[in-house]
């Protein structure tokens, strides 16, 4: 194992995000509050309580999971994309790292990142609405899950792009729908019966439903299904990044 | 002498369908500085890239220092340091840290003292707080060899190092090869400059449309391809040149004063002393002589252009 390489590649990537800490701080921070001004204040103001739990607070779980989910996926792909663009990635594909120790260190600073990111949603929402955790230890697990996970997607993504239109693609028209119609800010439960069958095949719903759950203890969908398709797409997702490396595709000519 | 490098049967051929390279055969002995020449296209990147890792070859297998360099490759990677063709840095990061970066990628513990000692050596010394995009092109030139010798290695590829840079800088890289040789580092340069071979090189290849067509020690190649010409101020100028020396490969200059003698350096002593000779018997006589030897860039053309 390269730890050397590890570390190096880890704390490369941390530096570039400090570079742009205004930018990796502060827009989610300005984002959150936007959400919570305008569907937390202005509409959730009207809006009955969702299990007991008020519209604001609602929505906490759903927010942390697009911002995670969009996030991680535009951080690793950048992340993997750059190098490729610029050509410096000559010096990676040259240097004695594996294909796991690549993995593991990009996907990894990545990952870190958004769970940074989600704790910092998490901090703003808490001036906005009273928040509890019910079983922070599931909370802190699905997040690192989803962060992972979707880091991987990202790694993906990048080095299957042949263009940086091609980054934004996955992201802005598959992930911020399906989580959008995921149930980030309304129950499953309120949608018609026939939505609600069609919502199903939606995995996100799975992660917000399961993420949701560890907030506040209930959930559109069982636990057990949740924690079952977030590790489907994390072993997915391992599977894509194993075939690529064995295959060395779109990395080496 | 044991070779560090052993490329053995290798070939490519790109996604496109375009085959850059025609089973290559090269040893690369431990110590030496090799030149390969070549036209633009002839192959010398691709050899290099599937050496390093970038490219895959199609066919053969590349040995470095004993490990095989797809099998083995944590090890034989660990032996080589190579400075790319294209510029190609990062951007917003120091010179300090992607210099240090550059260790540690190549699984190397940190080693401040030796980062400062391969920047002072490389005149970067005082940029290294810079931002890589601040500099001028010698300088991102100069970072990107001091990232290659940040891991120490002991194989090292400069594929045309010297493209487009200023006089300052090509003078510090032969001095910086004289110091790697020194140190017993194996160098392996590509280059459009034939000075530069002639300056730093043991050995030299050539390579010509994906195909190493020639391997010699510089000294030998000089000796075996390169003619000398003997230069004759005349007496008294001839109208033309004389029957009975059509023998001779001779020219003769416009005015009739000069008479060039073109000859192969490998039997010197015994064409020049028979030449001058027949040139006494016939009552030809000059006031002065001297001779010139072909350079390396006249080897390389006329070697490029004969076999095409
Ligand atoms: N990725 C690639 N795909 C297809 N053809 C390539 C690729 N890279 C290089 N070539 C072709 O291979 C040949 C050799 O290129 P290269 O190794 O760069 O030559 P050199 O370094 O000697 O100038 C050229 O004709 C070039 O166009
Ligand atoms: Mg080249």
């Amino acid at each position: 194992m390269n730890l050397h390489a590890v570390r190096a590649i880890y704390a490369f990537e941390m530096a570039r995000t400090a570079r742009t800490l205004m930018q990796s701080i502060i827009s989610p921070m300005v984002s959150t509050s936007l959400y919570f001004i305008v569907f937390g204040s202005a509409i959730g103001s009207r809006m009955p309580t969702v299990g007991g739990v008020s519209y604001g607070a609602f929505i906490v779980p759903g927010l942390i999971m697009l911002s995670i989910l969009t996030q991680s996926i535009s951080n690793a792909s950048f992340a993997i994309y750059f190098p490729k663009y610029t050509g410096t990635i000559y010096e990676l594909l040259s240097a004695p790292v594996s294909a796991f120790e690549v993995v593991l260190s990009y996907v990894g600073a990545a990952a870190t990142k958004s769970v940074v990111l989600g704790l910092i949603i998490l901090a703003t929402s808490a001036i906005f609405v009273p928040l509890h955790v019910e079983h922070p230890i599931w909370m802190a697990g699905f997040l690192f899950l989803t962060a992972t996970t979707f880091s991987l997607v990202g790694f993906i993504i990048g080095i299957l792009a042949t263009g940086f239109e091609n980054l934004q693609v996955v992201p802005l028209l598959i992930v911020t729908p399906l989580t959008f119609l995921g149930g980030s800010f309304y129950s499953i439960g309120m949608l018609p019966p026939f939505w609600q069958k069609v919502a199903l095949f939606n995995p996100v719903v799975y992660l917000i439903s399961g993420f949701r759950w560890s907030f506040y203890g209930f959930a559109d969908v069982g636990v057990g299904a949740s924690v079952a398709v977030a590790f489907g797409f994390l072993i997915t997702s391992l599977a894509i990044v194993g075939w690529i490396f064995k295959t060395g595709y779109r990395l080496k000519a | 002498m044991q070779a560090i490098l052993q490329i053995s049967n290798v070939s490519k051929v790109y996604a496109s369908g375009f085959q850059a390279l025609k089973s290559v055969n090269l040893d690369i002995q431990k110590g030496e500085v090799f030149a390969l020449l070549g036209p633009n296209g002839a192959g010398k990147t691709t050899l290099i890239s599937i050496i390093c890792g970038i490219a895959k070859a199609s066919t053969g297998t590349v040995t470095v220092d004993g490990h095989d360099n797809v099998r083995d490759y944590r090890a034989s990677r660990s032996l080589i340091g190579l400075v790319p063709q294209e510029l190609t840095t990062d951007a917003f990061e120091s010179v300090w840290a992607t210099v240090t970066f550059s260790r540690g990628l190549f699984n190397k513990a940190p080693d401040p003292t030796h980062i400062e000692n391969v920047l002072r050596g490389l005149s970067l010394w005082d940029k290294r707080h810079n931002r890589i995009l601040t500099l001028s092109g010698g300088m991102k030139r100069r970072v990107l060899i001091a990232k290659a010798l940040a891991h120490e290695p002991r194989l090292l590829f400069l594929d045309e190092p010297t493209a487009g840079v200023d006089v300052d800088l090509r003078r510090d890289m032969w001095q910086l090869v004289r110091e790697l040789r020194a140190s017993g580092v194996t160098v392996i340069l590509t280059t459009h400059y034939i000075d530069e071979a002639e300056e730093m090189a043991d050995r030299i290849g050539v390579m010509r449309r994906g195909e190493i067509i020639l391997v010699k020690d510089k000294v030998d190649l000089m000796r075996d391809f390169g003619k000398k010409q003997l230069s004759l101020q005349l007496q008294r100028p001839l109208r033309r040149i004389p029957p009975e020396l059509l023998g001779y490969s001779l020219d003769l200059s416009a005015d009739g004063s000069e008479l060039m003698y073109t000859y192969d350096a490998q039997d010197e002593r015994i064409s020049i002393v028979g030449f001058l000779k027949h040139l006494g018997d016939l009552g030809i006589d000059f006031r002065d002589l001297r001779t010139t030897e072909s350079s390396l860039e006249d080897i390389f053309v006329s070697l490029v252009k004969e076999k095409s």
